[in-house]
């Protein structure tokens, strides 16, 4: 596909139709099992969104505080009420709560997909060797591009976001299980085979649990990459935080874009500080903690 | 007459004499209270060597040598582990890398062609026996002990555990041998963070797929063994070094398999600790009598711990054999050199530097035998012994004289008995203080108080010098031998240096 010469003089090669007429193949070709994989998204969603969205305010706040009471403490809790309030009288709760169910869905889908990848990867260098470039070029394709082939797929609506955040928010998942798996002392994994254990005990009670910590972070990365893809997803039609963002933008809105970029701080400091912990609560970081002590 | 230890305290009675001297058929004997005939009395020292020179050899291999535990009554030791000609090359040739080495090509000439690790080891390892395979890093032990439970598919060779070769036997077997024949101690304890020290001993159980209460009643005996008690719930994190690898020995103690593997165990582990744990192993070796296979870079270690000891160097087992065999006869340069500075006084036995002595007289003998015995080999005191061989005491040329003088017919009023024996497997170290004691030669009797040989103190001092360096010291044992001390050493080693 060759045609007119470049700037350079370099004939000029047109990757990117390629890429086009591949997406519309795929459109075409696939449209019943994407129309499939859209209507179990769009269950899943609704279904969280309706947990987070349909109790009052109050309900919701109270749980929320109380997670984070028992992961962390009553510095974290204060701090969440706090957050959470703000949110509310600057009237963005049902945004947080919409955003909220598409983190929590879009990050579960890119978990349930990275991780065992990841174990794949961790257990096999071919896979390892094969996933690393497609990785690299995942994380670091600028986040809009993803949006433009899941809404020639998937049409504007949640969806498309959610797809897109998945495929971005995918690589950290994989890479940090993998990292986190390769990273357990050989020697104890090796006191495994050594003892007699199988290879599917020696991932269950050695490896898994020994490379948790470093999981634990990927998840923290996993979530965050999530939340700030789904706000950008607010451009092809995904609810909240991210349209009134969005919206905001193209009305030069300055209140407008300030409150809803502060809902999504707090949401993100709230996601963050909670992972977090919950990585500190892994038992292999409870023992090394309790080392250091 | 006192002995010094390895001899058990019920062979002499309250006088020092042993209890059990055989009949008497000279009248000269008869006066000795207490005597008794048993069938065992009347082996010779010539006997128990002959039956020791007997022992079916049941080690293939040029450089194999007898287990050094392997006592005469032991008839045919149990092969617990065997490996033969095994190669271990990691690379993509590595078969040709095999053959060529076969062939005699050293490591560094099939290097394109991968890394050999382990070059044609061949070895066996008898039920109870503690093998020590040493050599500094790079030398292939680790490579080599891997292979021992399959960690490792040698590249060529054969690796016996019970009988069944690893690289016949599919995984699941592999597992069975693993959980039922041979268990691992790491280096670097290798031990689960977040598991308490009674769950990580009772975790190979828990893979043996033993119920829970069981399994935890065993961890706890293990811990025991090891000195753990009290300290089961504690996580290895919170344990020192030593508390830990000793986690890692109850742990392997606890799978109750015939054969320990022992991977640097005692390496990351401070001098003093270290002592402890080889101190603490050989004591649990004696009580369990499992076969412990030891890898270690530390010649005292090694020398400390091993029945036999193999010395590696470039993937190649340069030599094999007891430490004394290691010490005083070295196979080549490269063993030389490194046993030039082991302690020599832990190591060598008495057994090792025995001469046999000059001048011994039989109690039947009398003063006048005495003295011409004494005559004859130019020295002024000779040891007494009876029919059995059994050490009596010594007798001194003035007293003898007297006696022939005073016409006295026995020897039995002029013995003293005031001599300090040592037995066989007395360590060099525990010699110098009755040497320091008497211008004598300390005699050296075995388990039953037969004179086997003397130890004069040349040759103590001779045996301080490293073999490598013997010509350049050659000069000052003979200084030595012909300096005025040497009249006393009176019973001084038959023809030697005369």
């Amino acid at each position: 596909m060759i045609t007119a010469a470049t700037t350079s003089g370099l004939p000029r090669l047109d990757l990117g139709d390629s890429a086009a007429s591949f997406v519309t193949w795929v459109t075409t070709t696939f449209s019943g099992a994407f129309d499939q994989i859209k209507a179990v998204i769009v269950w899943f969603y609704d279904l969280i969104d309706l947990v987070l969205s349909a109790p009052p305010f109050w309900s919701v706040v109270l749980v929320l505080v109380l997670a984070a009471y028992c992961v962390k403490g009553w510095k974290l809790a204060v701090g969440s009420l706090v957050g959470f309030v703000i949110i509310a009288t600057m009237n963005q709760w049902d945004n947080a709560m919409d955003t909220l169910a598409l983190v929590i869905l879009s990050s579960t889908i890119a978990l349930v997909i990275g991780i065992p990848l990841g174990i794949w990867a961790a257990r096999n260098d071919a896979v390892s060797r094969t996933l690393r470039p497609v990785l690299d070029f995942m994380q670091t394709m600028p986040a809009f591009v993803y949006l433009i082939p899941t809404v020639v797929i998937f049409r504007v609506g949640v969806v498309p976001g959610i797809v897109a955040t998945v495929i971005f928010a995918l690589a950290p998942g994989v890479r940090f299980t993998e990292l986190g798996i390769r990273g357990v002392d050989k020697e104890v994994v090796e006191a495994g085979h050594a003892f007699g254990a199988t290879e599917s005990r020696i991932m269950r009670q050695i490896q898994l649990p020994l490379a948790m910590p470093t999981i634990m972070a990927g998840i923290n990365q996993v979530i965050m990459l999530s939340l700030s893809m789904v706000v950008i997803s607010g451009m092809v039609g995904a609810a909240g935080l991210g349209r009134d963002v969005v919206a905001a933008l193209q009305r030069v809105d300055m209140s407008l874009g300030f409150e809803a970029g502060v809902s999504v701080v707090i949401l993100a400091i709230f996601l963050d500080r909670v992972t977090s912990a919950l990585a500190a609560r892994a038992p292999v970081s409870q023992a090394l903690a309790k080392a250091a002590a | 007459m006192t002995v010094v230890p390895g001899n058990t305290a019920g062979q002499t009675d309250s006088a020092g004499r042993p209890t059990n001297s055989a009949a008497p058929a000279t009248p000269t004997d008869t006066a000795t209270p207490a005597d008794s005939a048993t069938p065992t009395d009347t082996a010779t020292p010539a006997d128990s060597t002959t039956a020791a020179t007997n022992q079916p050899d049941e080690i293939a291999g040029p450089a194999a040598v007898a287990p050094a535990a392997a006592a005469p009554e032991l008839a045919a030791p149990e092969i617990a582990v065997q490996v033969k000609n095994v190669y271990k090359v990691f690379g993509r040739r590595a078969n040709e890398a095999v053959r060529k080495l076969s062939r005699g090509a050293t490591r560094d000439e099939v290097k394109h062609l991968g890394t050999a690790a382990v070059i044609d080891a061949s070895f066996e390892v008898a039920r109870g026996e503690i093998f020590v395979v040493m050599g500094l890093s790079g030398s292939g032990k680790s490579t080599l002990i891997r292979m021992l439970n399959g960690l490792w598919k040698p590249t060529s060779g054969q690796v016996r555990i019970g009988g069944a070769d690893l690289a016949e036997v599919s995984g699941k077997e592999l597992r069975a041998i693993r959980q039922r024949s041979v268990s691992m101690v790491f280096q670097h304890f290798a031990l689960l963070p977040h598991r308490t020290v009674r769950d990580n001993a009772a975790y190979p159980l828990e893979i043996q797929g033993m119920a829970k209460a069981e399994r935890l009643a065993k961890a706890q005996t293990a811990l025991e063994l090891v000195g753990l008690t009290g300290w089961e719930d504690r996580l290895p994190s919170e344990l020192s070094g030593g508390m830990r690898q000793r986690v890692g020995l109850a742990r392997a103690l606890a799978a109750d398999t015939d054969v320990l593997l022992m991977d640097e165990a005692f390496s990351a582990l401070d001098p003093l600790i270290r002592r402890e744990m080889q101190e603490q192993l050989v004591e649990i070796q004696h009580k369990l009598n499992k076969t412990i296979i030891f890898i270690t870079h530390d010649l005292n270690e090694a020398m400390f711990l091993g029945d036999r000891i193999a010395v590696m160097r470039d993937g190649r087992i340069v030599q094999i054999g007891t430490s004394e065999e290691i010490l005083s006869d070295p196979a080549t340069d490269y063993v030389a050199q490194f046993v030039a500075d082991v302690d020599r006084t832990r190591v060598l036995t008495a057994s090792s530097l025995m001469n046999r002595p000059a001048a011994v007289v039989p109690m039947s003998a009398g003063p006048r035998g005495a003295s011409r015995t004494m005559r004859e080999a130019q020295v002024s005191a000779a040891y007494v012994v009876d029919r059995s061989r059994r050490l009596r005491g010594v007798v001194y040329d003035s007293e003898v004289v007297a006696a022939v003088r005073a016409g006295i017919t026995s020897l039995e009023t002029l013995v003293r008995d005031d001599v300090t024996a040592v037995t066989e497997d007395t360590s060099l170290s525990e010699i110098f203080a009755p040497a320091s004691e008497s211008p004598l030669p300390v005699p050296v009797t075995d388990a039953a108080g037969r004179l086997m040989g003397v130890i004069p103190r040349v040759a103590l001092l001779e045996a301080m010098v490293p073999s490598v360096s013997e010509d350049h010291d050659e000069p000052t044992a003979s200084e030595v031998d012909d300096a005025p001390v040497s009249d006393a050493l009176a019973l001084a080693q038959q023809g030697a240096h005369s």
